[in-house]
């Protein structure tokens, strides 16, 4: 005798994550991804997501703008983390700086047109 | 001699391969393993070659098995083939001949099929040795022609029989020398390492002498012929170079106001693509980090300034992830919807596999807070 009402049933329990299992689906986890963004006139932004944790955005935020010679800041986001904004296109380099420093290049995408 | 041991265990090999092989005819030629066939090929041919003298093919069979067989039984013959190579100039074959016999001698007494087996056994001494007495023959007997041809075969009998009184492992492979010399003199020129490189081009070119011949053909003289009439026949196929290219319409943009751009044709390029217009529309979206919306008259208006060349890359993007088939490069795909997973079906290969969802990054701040309600 088993009264379903009273028993501690996690309804979820057998669902789990479901991106979990599909992790190599649609895992954009892994990627390094710099975007780029249309502001008034002709200016832009850019924005670096999903630096690996190892690497402190901080530190590579001030190399950036002293490399690139541009402005940015650290934006947090809820979901995305914590995303790098550099004013100006900087996609070509930021990919070049990355790879030059030892990141894969196949972890990076660069979007964008 | 100092290649002894290193000999050793590939005679060993060869001689439990050629056992085998021998004993399923069928399979020797069926069978994947590259180096195996080979030597089975050559070793038929020398058993064959030494009863029947016409037998070209099997003998080019047994050419083209051997350079092949060296490059690939590199690995084991490295150090020989440097050993080949001092013997080519120095004629140093016999005393290898001479201590292989003595291992293979009683197999190859026994019968006439296990003298094919002698030979085989013995075939990294006897081929590659035999390989450079043909070249050297070759050479000089290029100024020959067939009268010469008709000769040379009566001789090989005669001295396939002289031989075999002296060296019964001489037996397969020396006959086989002088009709090979034939055939390099016919098609394939003297040298049977550079045979590879030289036989495609002979082939394209036409020159495909050995329809004629009653001999067996070989499997790369078939494969080229096969290839050239399949490209004839359908030009199309020939290469990713002169493949006719799949075109798409170049998107037409037009600048609405100052902020807005128009993309004129998404649905023609939609439809060009087999893909829902949504979903491509989507995948801008997310790649330009814009938004916009669908005209009354089926136009996408973009909500920043963008020019033709920037959407063609983007769609150029949206192709190779969302289009093209990854495996064949046709674009001949489908794309369907499976439990909240994009699976691309290609049409013309087959092949199944998951694509990414689209997913916009993140969304920088732009223009005045007060018009944006979550900033």
């Amino acid at each position: 005798m088993s009264v379903q009402n009273l028993n501690s049933y996690d309804p979820f329990a057998d669902e789990g994550d479901p991106l979990g299992d599909s992790a190599d689906v649609g895992s954009t986890a892994d990627y390094i991804h710099i975007r780029i963004q249309q502001r008034n006139g002709r200016k832009t932004l850019t924005t670096l997501q999903g630096l690996p944790k190892q690497y402190d955005s901080k530190k590579l935020l001030k190399a950036f703008k002293k490399e690139f010679a541009c402005n940015g800041t650290l934006v947090d986001d809820e979901k995305m983390g914590q995303v790098i904004q550099l004013q100006g296109d900087q996609r070509a380099k930021i990919s070049a700086f990355l790879v030059e420093n030892g990141l894969e290049k196949s972890t990076i995408k660069v979007h964008g047109f | 001699m100092s290649e002894e041991p290193l000999f050793d265990p590939s005679l060993k090999k060869r001689k439990k391969k050629n056992v085998v092989f021998i004993e399923d005819p069928l399979g020797a030629d069926a069978d994947p393993t590259k180096p195996a066939p080979e030597t089975i090929e050559s070793t038929t041919i020398n058993g064959e070659s030494v009863d029947l003298g016409p037998t070209t093919a099997h003998e080019l069979m047994a050419q083209e098995a051997k350079p092949e067989k060296t490059e690939k039984e590199s690995e084991d013959f490295k150090a020989m083939f440097g050993d080949m190579k001092k013997k080519k100039k120095k004629k140093e074959i016999p005393m290898d001949f001479g201590e292989d016999s003595g291992t293979s001698t009683p197999i190859t007494k026994d019968d006439a099929a296990p003298a094919a087996e002698g030979p085989t056994i013995t075939a990294d001494d006897l081929d590659f040795s035999d390989m450079k007495k043909k070249k050297k023959s070759s050479k000089k007997k290029a100024a020959f022609d067939l009268d010469a041809f008709e000769k040379e075969l009566t001789e090989s009998k005669k001295s396939s029989k002289t031989e075999g009184g002296e060296d019964e492992d001489d037996e397969g492979p020396e006959p086989d020398g002088s009709h090979l010399d034939n055939i390099d003199e016919e098609e394939l020129g003297e040298d049977p390492f550079a045979h590879p490189g030289e036989a495609p081009v002979g082939l394209d070119a036409g020159n495909e002498p050995w329809l004629k011949s009653d001999r067996d053909y070989t499997y790369q003289e078939l494969l080229t012929r096969f290839y050239a009439s399949l490209h004839a026949a359908n030009p199309s196929l020939l290469s990713s170079a002169s493949k006719k290219r799949y075109t798409i319409a170049p998107p037409q943009l037009f600048r609405e106001g100052n902020k807005k751009s128009i993309f004129a044709n998404v649905t023609d390029i939609c439809k060009k693509m087999h893909r829902q217009p949504e979903h491509v529309i989507q995948y801008l979206f997310a790649e330009m980090g814009t938004t916009g919306s669908v005209d009354g008259a089926g136009r996408l208006v973009i909500k920043g300034r963008f020019q033709q060349k920037q959407i063609e890359n983007v769609l150029r993007r949206y192709m190779v992830e969302y289009v093209t088939c990854k495996t064949c490069k046709s674009p001949d795909t489908l794309l369907t919807k499976e439990n909240r997973i994009f699976f691309m079906a290609c049409e013309s290969c087959g092949s199944r596999r998951s694509v990414n969802a689209i997913k916009s990054g993140f969304q920088a701040q732009v223009g005045k807070r007060s018009k944006n309600k979550t900033g």
